[in-house]
């Protein structure tokens, strides 16, 4: 019994990691209406960038984040110039397809660069032991960093001007145009922090689970179960969604094959989705 | 009628293109290239159905391809069936999971939908992988003598490839009949706006799942075919989501919404791909350039080839359709 009970704590350290990259995916959808079918492809590029950084400068990884931050900020910009601002508005194919291309072509790219082999970053803090079981420091350490981020953020879009153009932008993009918030800088300012928050998360999945390039397309369907739960451009649940999937995981792993974990989180996914449209959480709005 | 249709012989005509150029002078490196540019053709043109005719984004169209496979070649050689039979009984068993898996789902609309069909596939191969009877993640192997019944298997590879046309062919002119029915102007007009369709009377979520569970079919057939001819099947190949994306590609290369669109997107892509694939450089990164180019028809050309065709030449919207 106490197994199950450590095997759901550690679910729901590593579900934080889950809900803050579905923080990213609900806020690009939530602002501009276009899902964001990069998001696996960042999530690895922030691992890579994590194992990169780690391989050449040996510091505390989560130092690290901030540069993996940073990056992640400007390649959200890069791929809205490229592929997204032509497509905002328009239907909804059109965004699906020119960012799945992005991704694509970033895969593509990785696979070339660093071949399908799995990678991992070499760094473990101690753990905390309680009975016979040990709860990696990792994995408290990620839990703790991605609830801080999450906040930050949360306190960034009440508190500031820009936080508070972006929530404007995203209720009703004409008014706020007409209220003079320029909505071209703030969606490019919105896909930037939502692929900064990708990259974030993907290089705190490093610190915990080896990973291939491919490792994405998971991380990104538990990302968008994640966000149909919390209910769309909704950051702050996403990151509570996150935590219950973890805790689901957690729950599930003792009693069945790891590999029929993505068929249970699809079947989730699908059953949240017909019978809740606007998410648990979300309250009903047009 | 569609006999009346001046592109229903097209259509015949280059089946009987892809059926003769490779039997003179029994050419077989051109009958494995025709075999994939006519697999790709199918998928592209059943794929259609669903992303040009009635505008929703399937990522998952190869799971009836693979699911196909796996049925038809459990039938054929674990029971023992006729090839054709296997096929045939496949496509109508996948036909029917799609319709009623279609309609629970496709009661999501646009964006949704394209979202669990990814899940679907990632379900599907989860599924299979696990599953016993075929083989779970190493597949089935078909030993040599299951070419027998149809005469050995150099025989076997030349059924298989005229099958294969037959099963473009019918991709071809199923696309056809839809364009010109009834039924297909329904699907139009869920394209352009659902609801109004649905004002009008289109009861959207049966035909949507309809032409799901119809863009199964042949696919499904097809994958009998091809897995049968390649001796083996495993969830890895079967499940490509690669190929999955890449039939995204060819429609969108050839033109969406047309028949000849998919075709010509169908046939291009693959012998450019192959093209690529055998390159020592550009191999690794072909999907770097199937990306790219889906990228910038997206962006700069939604109509794909077929659209600028008929800026072109509009007449020729009346006969190549």
């Amino acid at each position: 019994m106490s197994g199950i009970l450590a095997s759901m704590i550690d679910g729901l350290l590593v579900g934080s990691v889950y809900g803050l990259a579905a923080m990213g995916l609900s806020l690009i959808w939530g602002v501009m209406d276009v899902i964001n079918l990069t998001h696996g492809a960042m999530i690895v590029l922030g691992m890579f960038g994590m194992y990169l950084l780690f391989s050449a400068i040996t510091v505390n990884v989560y130092v690290l984040l901030l540069p993996v931050m940073a990056v992640g900020l400007l390649l959200g910009i890069i791929v809205y110039w490229m592929a997204v601002h032509r497509v905002v508005g328009r239907p909804i194919l059109l965004s699906l397809l020119s960012t799945f291309a992005v991704n694509m072509m970033v895969i593509g790219i990785g696979t070339a660069v660093w071949s399908t082999s799995p990678y991992n970053v070499n760094f473990s803090l101690p753990g905390i032991t309680f009975g016979a079981y040990t709860f990696t420091g990792n994995h408290i350490a990620a839990a703790i960093a991605a609830v801080v981020i999450a906040l930050a953020l949360q306190l960034f879009l009440y508190r500031t001007r820009t936080g508070k153009a972006i929530r404007a932008v995203a209720d009703n993009r004409e008014a706020a145009e007409l209220m003079g918030i320029s909505s071209t800088a703030v969606l490019t300012i919105a896909f930037g922090i939502g692929i900064a928050l990708a990259t974030t998360s993907g290089a705190l999945v490093s610190t915990l689970f080896p990973f291939t390039i491919l490792s994405g397309s998971t991380y990104q369907l538990k990302s968008f179960v994640v966000t149909i739960l919390a209910g769309l451009g909704k950051p702050f649940g996403a990151l509570i969604a996150g935590i219950l999937l973890g805790l689901l995981e957690g729950v599930v792993t003792p009693f069945i094959a790891v590999s029929w974990v993505p068929l249970i989180e699809f079947g989730l996914f699908v059953v949240v989705m017909v019978a809740f449209p606007r998410g648990i959480f979300g309250r009903a709005t047009a | 009628m569609i006999l009346r249709r001046p592109f229903f012989w097209i259509i015949l005509f280059i089946a009987a293109l892809f059926i003769y150029a490779p039997l003179h002078g029994n050419n077989v490196p051109l009958r494995e290239d025709l075999i994939l540019v006519a697999i790709a053709v199918i998928l592209a043109s059943n794929l259609n159905l669903m992303i040009g005719y009635t505008g929703y984004v399937n990522f998952g169209h190869i799971v009836f391809y693979g699911l196909g496979g796996y049925m038809g070649l459990y039938l054929a050689t674990v029971r023992g069936w006729n090839l054709v039979l296997s096929a045939l009984v496949a496509g109508v068993a996948v036909s029917v999971c799609a319709l009623l898996f279609g309609l629970a789902i496709l009661r999501l609309r646009g964006a949704y939908f394209a979202l669990v069909t990814i899940g679907v596939l990632e379900a599907v191969q989860a599924f299979v992988s696990n599953f016993g009877p075929w083989g779970r993640s190493t597949g089935m192997y078909i030993s040599f003598d299951a070419y027998q019944p149809l005469g050995g298997a150099m025989r076997a590879l030349w059924i298989t490839y005229y099958l294969v046309i037959a099963a473009m062919a019918l991709s071809m002119i199923l696309s056809l009949a839809v364009k010109n029915s009834k039924f297909g102007l329904g699907l139009f007009a869920i394209r352009e706006d659902e609801d109004a369709a649905v004002v009008l009377g289109v009861n959207a979520t049966v035909y949507k799942a309809i032409i799901y569970s119809v863009s199964a079919f042949l696919p499904a057939v097809a994958g009998t075919f091809m897995f049968y001819k390649n001796g083996m099947i495993d969830p890895s190949i079967a499940f490509e989501f690669m190929l999955s994306l890449e039939g995204i590609v060819m429609l969108m290369l050839g033109g969406q919404g047309a028949v000849m669109g998919a075709a010509l997107g169908g046939g291009l892509y693959e012998t450019l791909r192959s093209r690529l694939l055998t390159s020592p450089t550009l191999s690794n990164f072909h999907l770097v350039i199937a990306g790219g180019l889906l990228l910038l028809v997206v962006l700069f050309a939604p109509g794909g080839l077929i659209g600028w065709f008929y800026r072109v030449i509009p007449r020729a919207r009346k006969v190549i359709e």
